[in-house]
């Protein structure tokens, strides 16, 4: 494919996620409930004798803000990492755009995590030996993307994020603002289905973690990207379109409307 | 803080005379702040006017008023609806909420239902703040902050409050 042709086919698609995302914003002014791309359907999930999710349920549409919140050890995090498959839960069921995740193979889940969902965490975990540009660029090579086209994307994220003069920096040589956004454009490259962010702003000051969340909103908008937010801070839940609450292992105020499967 | 409605709550609890009523609000509401008898036997009034409690004949003994009064069908409807409702979010609210959470417990109520209502009630204003400062003027967003602020101190509280409500149903049953 030319670069051209390539060009064309990015702008088509891009044109395709801002009607969607108009969409789902109009979707959410009216209230009207909207089709379930991602669900955890009375999940069990235990760390030895431990239990950290006790029959939990929980449900994002499409283009969909959810903040999950709840005190420490009220098992929101346990409920993230099993809506993304990184931990296979006991017992109950986790869907993902029509498939039965949690009855993937670890193989399956994986690639299913690299190319449909991504992933932003309290510290960016960036690769401390690699540049923002080679940070941002890395998904796209793991998934086989070319090399030219992986940097030429890195490169327009960071100018997208207000970052291009920072492409060549390492980790260490980056703001705590500054790698969370790196790590917000490495979480979006692949332009994932969901976006699963886990107290993305807890080791920024508050302005800083504003400025993040304005970021990761405005841009999970414009993607269409539906975000499972977790958090214990309301100021950044109420960045979300709504939130639910985690309690001892069990969803207690999903303020989430029962939708068409 | 609505006192015909404490009072009414307080009344759904057991009949009681007026000054057993002002007694137990200023034990639990009062908070070195003590309801005038005056203000007392004029809200029974309007209470009984209104239909929401009766007042029993006189009984003998001491004090400027020995009626009993009892809460009707209309004051416990209306304590019910009082106490499902979320307050409307505002800064300084914590003293109503406090109320609701105590008359919940005293009535048997799930004050954890109330406190979770409250808290989405917050967290829906804090949403029309929050977009208010993304796409309003510096201005805007320094006023949203404000409420940002005071409604996050609210939610602190709920959060708190939710965790000791096993101690605070202590508190109140023993008192």
């Amino acid at each position: 494919m030319s670069t051209e042709s390539t060009e064309s086919a990015e702008t088509a698609e891009t044109a395709a996620r801002a009607a969607n995302a108009a969409q789902a914003e109009s979707a959410i002014q009216v209230s009207r409930p909207r089709a379930r791309l991602i669900e955890a359907r009375h999940v069990v999930k235990s760390f030895g004798q431990t239990p950290a999710l006790r029959g939990a349920s929980i449900a994002a549409a499409s283009g969909e803000i959810l903040a999950v919140m709840g005190p420490s050890g009220s098992g929101k995090s346990t409920l993230l990492h099993c809506l993304a498959g990184i931990f296979p839960p006991d017992s109950g069921e986790v869907w993902f755009d029509g498939r039965r995740l949690d009855e993937l193979s670890e193989t399956e889940r994986t690639k299913l995590r690299r190319t449909a969902f991504g992933f932003v965490f309290q510290f960016g975990q960036l690769v401390p030996e690699l540049s923002a540009a080679d940070n941002i660029a890395l998904p796209l090579l793991l998934g086989r993307t070319g090399r030219r086209q992986a940097y030429r994307k890195a490169a327009s994220w960071l100018d997208r994020l207000g970052l291009a003069d920072k492409a060549a920096n390492r980790s260490g040589e980056l703001s705590g603002g500054e790698s969370q956004r790196v790590a917000i454009a490495r979480a979006l490259v692949t332009r994932p289905k969901v976006l699963f962010a886990d107290e993305p702003t807890g080791s920024l000051d508050s302005l800083t973690g504003e400025k993040v969340m304005d970021m990761l909103v405005g841009i999970a908008r414009e993607e269409g990207a539906t975000v499972i937010l977790v958090t214990h801070d309301a100021r950044v839940a109420a960045y979300a379109d709504r939130e639910a609450m985690v309690r001892d292992g069990l969803v207690t105020s999903p303020s989430d409307a029962p939708v068409a499967p | 803080m609505s006192v015909p409605l404490t009072l009414l709550g307080l009344l759904e609890r057991e009949p009681s005379h007026g000054y057993d009523l002002k007694r137990e609000y200023d034990i639990f509401f009062g908070r070195g702040k003590p309801l005038p008898f005056g203000q007392v036997y004029a809200t029974l009034g309007r209470l009984a006017r209104d239909g929401k409690a009766v007042a029993g004949d006189s009984e003998p003994g001491s004090g400027p008023d020995r009626k009993r009064y009892t809460i009707t069908g209309l004051g416990t409807t209306e304590v019910e609806a009082w106490l499902t409702e979320p307050v409307e979010p505002e800064p300084h609210l914590q003293t109503l909420l406090f109320t609701k959470v105590v008359l919940s417990i005293m009535l048997g109520r799930s004050a954890e239902h109330y406190l979770d209502t409250q808290r989405a009630a917050h967290l829906g204003r804090m949403r029309e703040l929050t977009e208010l400062k993304r796409s309003g003027s510096t201005a805007d967003a320094l006023l949203a902050d404000h409420g940002l602020f005071h409604l996050e101190a609210d939610l602190r509280w709920i959060d708190v409050t939710s965790a000791r409500l096993s101690a605070l149903a202590d508190m109140v049953r023993a008192a």
